[in-house]
């Protein structure tokens, strides 16, 4: 019997005739009739892999070098079945399923099991005078029950490369997929565990009310990719246990474009970015600001680079995604009326398809520019300078990434300087995110936490400081001892001045 | 107060906070106000907690001007971006990771270290370019009010502002957006911190307390383990968030333990420990009788006097003492010490992980694979093996909990990541568009596997060199292509100097001959 007892895929199929209950693979009880029962199960569940980790069975290097190269088998024996997945969900194309999910997990497995040992070594620090005979160190641990909560727009890459910091780090973990994106959910349910150890890592399925459920129990780390709204829910949800949080959340992405600009360039990496994944991307440039001038020369660039990369009917072309569902469609729907339409504006409730579009002439207070579009559109609000454009910036919430298009180095040195994001990128788009050397998290409203890499690890680990001494030298400790006088006091403050920071001789 | 808090932020949006100088400079006015006013700030923590001169100066003053030498030595190096990896597509690009202020900082201190517990968390947000707001103990409230009057006189008054008040004021406070939180005290106060920070998705760095649990191994130097532990102990009258909570050892050492604490305790602090000027006292009538509480049904080897009028409590031995009675479900924050007998380190080890995580965890033993065993077999925020307390003046280590005893950390370079925003920068140029058509549609597949190639290797200069050579590789195949008729005309002349140059010794006298031969027909 392959289920595993209490996700939904396994409930889905325990329901059908034939089979009545009873012991799932790893033994836990299985009622198929009450739905109360597959909570309970939840519990059962977080035991088991609590009894794991407590056993120290996930810790060695080589424990956590088979689940991460189970990873990259799963990534490969089930190519066909995921591109797939993430067809039916997002009408993905290809090349972008390539580039942002296969590419990037595959990259962040790799270089996991090629730097594990590493990564995982004691990390040597300074000593003091009054602990030269000792051995100081961090000890990188695991934390132990990680939750893991993925969103939808993104369901292989968010799935993955923070389960490969969190195995790699030598956790269990339980990961919560994306409801939304159902059929990479089904494909993540039905898959993933085969080539995982059943021991360290199990799948919970559900909607909101799932996961409100799930996050009563206690875990040891929270990882969660998706809204600020939500990620306010798990903050709160996590403070009663005091479990430390990273929260991925998203914002809107400001986009400065100088008057000093190549327009086809700046068009060409802007467009890019915004339609990517149809817009669904919590990095993507969220609105343009510039001049009226350079508008008026982005527009035409604008509309040539959609063109090109689209056809002339971007409704047919393989190169566009859809967006993920009716309620999103519909909320951006409704953003297609702020401003007025310059290109694109189209769109098709039937297969939730909205034009490549950009909006001009749009007001600060319209709904576009309060909330995080999310989608193929891409407002061109005015500034008169690059002053105007800083305040602007700095009057919203700190957002997760910031564009600045100049070909003055000057310009792009001044917005990074003045301005606050989780990532900046200079005359380009989050080409920033596919650096695993470089760490991926927001900061303020945009989310707090960073991973990607070895700061995925450092975020999966607990830094234990470690100090071993020695028994000897009582002698010179015993300054530190009272009854205290003047004269200790005095030994103290020399050996401080011998070193700064010696005071560990107390 | 959300006008207060205004105008901090304000403050910091000026960018005043943000020069290196600047940082420094207010650190060194941080020093000179704890050199110059050192007496004013020790009278008013022993107002608090009667902690003597020496104590009060040892305990706090020497971690913190420690603390302000590193980091005025280190922070230079600090703020510098670090460079990262790059990949193919990027290589001419410039990538890095950018330490960047927070903004405005809360800082909640603790009342049993007034001073340190206050001050070292703002040296850190001063040195990472923060604005910070503090709220020293209301508990500790002659350390709170001369901190109130003295940091407005030596640092910014509009960057850092000392807000005092209790219980009412604190929930105001928390109502109020900040950037960061780090607040010190109990784990009850610390998850109503975390709930109201996020209201706001304010990042949070608690520092909580615990049952740090003392492990005495029969294969030690018990002498110096008693020592060190009732050093630790009884250190700030047991209040002490890293303080050795209880003690586990076999119940054979029950006693010797017992007879050296007792001894270490006579030379501490004398016949008369009422007397003794280096012995504090219980910080208020609220933990006096909680403490007096703890003792009730118990065993006591020593100690156990108490007097109310001046929350005295003397140092306190308790020896077989059941797992379950109440001194050992809280923190005992207090001169207690239970001893409660185990049969074996796993058997500690197991007891230990039964409980909530501790702060600290101390090992005393000479037996180097036991004291392995059981730091690979417990989890606690730090380790300390034959000593306690040690590591917290270690500012090269991280201090911090974690589970229930806290989460995020800080001290030294630690304190600055912690009120650090890592900011990842990466700054292209308008050149080279041609290698971005790659990633644009229309697609095909070629184009996704040269994105795959390009996106995803990653470039070590050792790789770096590779790749010039195969560039060069390519360079000089073209190269053979393009020239190929006169290389073949020319091919024994080239021959004959590769041969040459490769095997002098041969080629001395043969050489020549051949040579002139291949001069002759290349005239032709």
């Amino acid at each position: 019997m392959h289920f595993c007892g209490f996700c939904r895929g396994c409930y889905e199929r325990a329901k059908k005739p034939g089979w009545g209950g009873g012991r799932c693979e790893h033994g836990s009880p299985w009622h198929p009739r009450a739905e109360a029962c597959r909570m309970d199960s939840v519990g059962d569940t977080l035991q088991r892999l609590r009894e794991t980790f407590s056993a120290g069975r996930t810790r060695p290097a080589e424990f956590r070098a088979t689940q991460l190269e189970g990873l990259g088998r799963f990534l490969r024996d089930n190519k066909q079945l995921l591109q797939e997945a993430l067809a039916r969900d997002l009408r993905k194309p290809d090349f972008e399923a390539e580039v942002s999910e296969f590419s990037m997990a595959q990259h962040e497995i790799h270089l996991a099991l090629r730097n594990l040992r590493a990564w995982m070594k004691d990390e040597k620090v300074p000593r003091s005078l009054g602990t030269q005979l000792d051995r100081a160190f961090i000890r990188k641990e695991p934390f132990g029950l990680v939750l893991i909560i993925v969103p939808w727009n993104y369901p292989l890459n968010l799935t993955l490369v923070p389960l490969v910091g969190a195995l790699a780090a030598g956790n269990c973990v339980v990961l919560k997929p994306s409801e939304i994106s159902k059929n990479m959910e089904q494909v993540l349910a039905e898959v993933l565990p085969r080539y995982l150890d059943q021991s360290c890592f199990a799948m919970v399925l559900g909607g909101p009310e799932e996961t409100g459920q799930l996050l009563e129990h206690r875990f040891d780390y929270i990882f969660f990719t998706g809204s600020p709204r939500v990620g306010r829910i798990v903050m709160t949800a996590a403070a009663k246990h005091l479990t430390p949080v990273t929260l991925e959340l998203g914002g809107k992405n400001p986009c400065y474009v100088d008057d000093n600009c190549d327009p086809e360039t700046v068009a060409n990496r802007v467009a890019f970015f915004r339609y990517f994944n149809t817009g669904q991307t919590c990095v993507a440039p969220d609105y343009v600001l510039c001049s009226p001038e350079m508008q008026e020369r982005l527009l035409p660039a604008l509309q040539s680079t959609i063109a090109r990369f689209f056809g002339e009917d971007p409704r047919s072309s393989p190169n566009l995604g859809r967006i993920i569902n009716d309620k999103h469609f519909q909320r951006l729907q409704g953003l297609l009326g702020c401003g007025r339409v310059a290109i694109g504006g189209q769109s098709d409730q039937s297969d939730r398809y909205i034009a490549p579009t950009v909006l001009v002439d749009v007001q600060e207070t319209e709904p576009v520019m309060q909330e995080e579009i999310f989608g193929p559109i891409l407002p061109i609000v005015n500034v008169r300078s690059l002053d105007e454009a800083i305040d602007f910036i700095n009057r919203r919430e700190k957002p997760l990434a910031l564009y600045a298009f100049s070909k003055s180095s000057e310009v792009v040195k001044q917005v990074l300087a003045r301005t606050s994001s989780g990532g900046f990128c200079g005359n380009d788009g989050f080409m920033h995110v596919s650096l695993a050397s470089l760490p991926f998290g927001g900061v303020g409203a945009s989310g707090m936490g960073r991973y990607h890499g070895k700061f995925s690890f450092d975020t999966f680990s607990h830094h234990r400081a470690c100090l071993l001494r020695s028994q000897g030298m009582e002698k010179v400790y015993s300054i530190r001892y009272p009854p205290y006088t003047p004269r200790n006091l005095r030994m103290l403050l020399v050996a401080m001045e011998t070193r700064s920071c010696s005071c560990t001789l107390l | 107060m959300e006008h207060q808090v205004q105008r901090v932020r304000d403050a910091f949006l000026s960018g005043r906070s943000r020069p290196l100088r600047f940082r420094l400079q207010q650190l060194e006015a941080l020093r000179r106000m704890l050199q110059e006013r050192e007496k004013d700030i020790v009278a008013a923590i022993g107002a608090d907690l009667r902690k003597s001169e020496f104590n009060a100066y040892i305990q706090e003053f020497l971690t913190l001007l420690g603390e302000i030498d590193l980091v005025l030595e280190k922070l230079p190096e600090w703020v510098k971006a670090t460079p990262a990896k790059k990949n193919m597509l990027i290589m001419l690009d410039e990538a890095y990771i950018q330490p960047e202020p927070l903004g405005v900082v809360l800082i909640i201190g603790a009342w049993n270290y007034p001073l340190v517990l206050l001050i070292q968390p703002l040296i850190g947000a001063i040195a990472a370019g923060n604005a910070v707001i503090m709220k020293p103990s209301e508990v500790s409230e002659n350390t709170a009010k001369i901190l109130a009057k003295l940091l407005p006189q030596y640092l910014d008054q509009d960057l850092y502002v000392v807000v005092n008040g209790g219980v009412e004021e604190t929930t105001e406070l928390l109502k109020q957006q900040f950037d960061h939180i780090l607040y010190t005290g109990n784990t009850m106060v610390g998850k109503i911190i975390m709930e109201a920070a996020a209201k706001h998705l304010t990042p949070v760095t608690l520092e909580l307390g615990g049952k740090s649990p003392c492990y005495v191994d029969r294969d030690c130097d018990l002498d110096v383990a008693c020592r060190r532990i009732a050093w630790g102990k009884y250190m700030n009258c047991g209040q002490t968030c890293v303080a050795p909570d209880y003690i586990l050892c076999e119940s054979s050492l029950q006693n010797q333990i017992v007879q050296k604490v007792k001894e270490t305790v006579k030379e501490f602090y004398g016949e008369n420990i009422k007397e003794s000027p280096d012995y504090e006292r219980i910080i208020n009538l609220r933990h006096f009788k909680r403490i007096l509480s703890l003792l009730e049904g118990q065993k006591i080897a020593f100690g156990g006097e108490t007097d109310e009028a001046t929350r005295y409590v003397a140092p306190t031995v308790l020896i077989d003492v059941d797992p379950e009675s109440k001194v050992m479900q809280e923190e005992i924050f207090g001169p207690i010490l239970p001893i409660v007998s185990v049969k074996n380190a796993e058997e500690a080890i197991r007891f230990i992980n039964e409980r909530e995580k501790p702060l600290a965890f101390y090992v005393f033993s000479h037996n180097d694979k036991l004291v392995k065993r059981m730091i690979e077999g417990t989890s606690s925020g730090a380790v300390t093996v034959n000593d306690v307390v040690v590591h917290f003046m270690l500012n090269s280590l991280p201090f911090g909990g974690v589970g229930s005893s806290g989460m995020g950390a800080y001290h030294g370079k630690h304190s600055f990541d912690t009120f650090s925003h890592q900011r990842s920068c990466l700054l292209r140029n308008f050149k080279r568009e041609f290698v971005n058509k790659l990633r644009y549609p229309p697609n095909s597949q070629s184009k996704v596997d040269w994105a795959k190639f390009v996106l995803l290797k990653q470039f070590s200069k050792g790789k770096l060199g590779l790749l010039l050579l195969t560039f060069l590789g390519a360079v000089v195949a073209v190269l053979v292509k393009k020239y190929q008729a006169v290389l073949r005309r020319k091919a024994l002349l080239i021959f004959l100097a590769v041969h040459r140059l490769c095997c002098p010794m041969n080629s001395r006298f043969q050489a020549p001959a051949l040579l002139r031969v291949r001069l002759d027909t290349s005239e032709e």
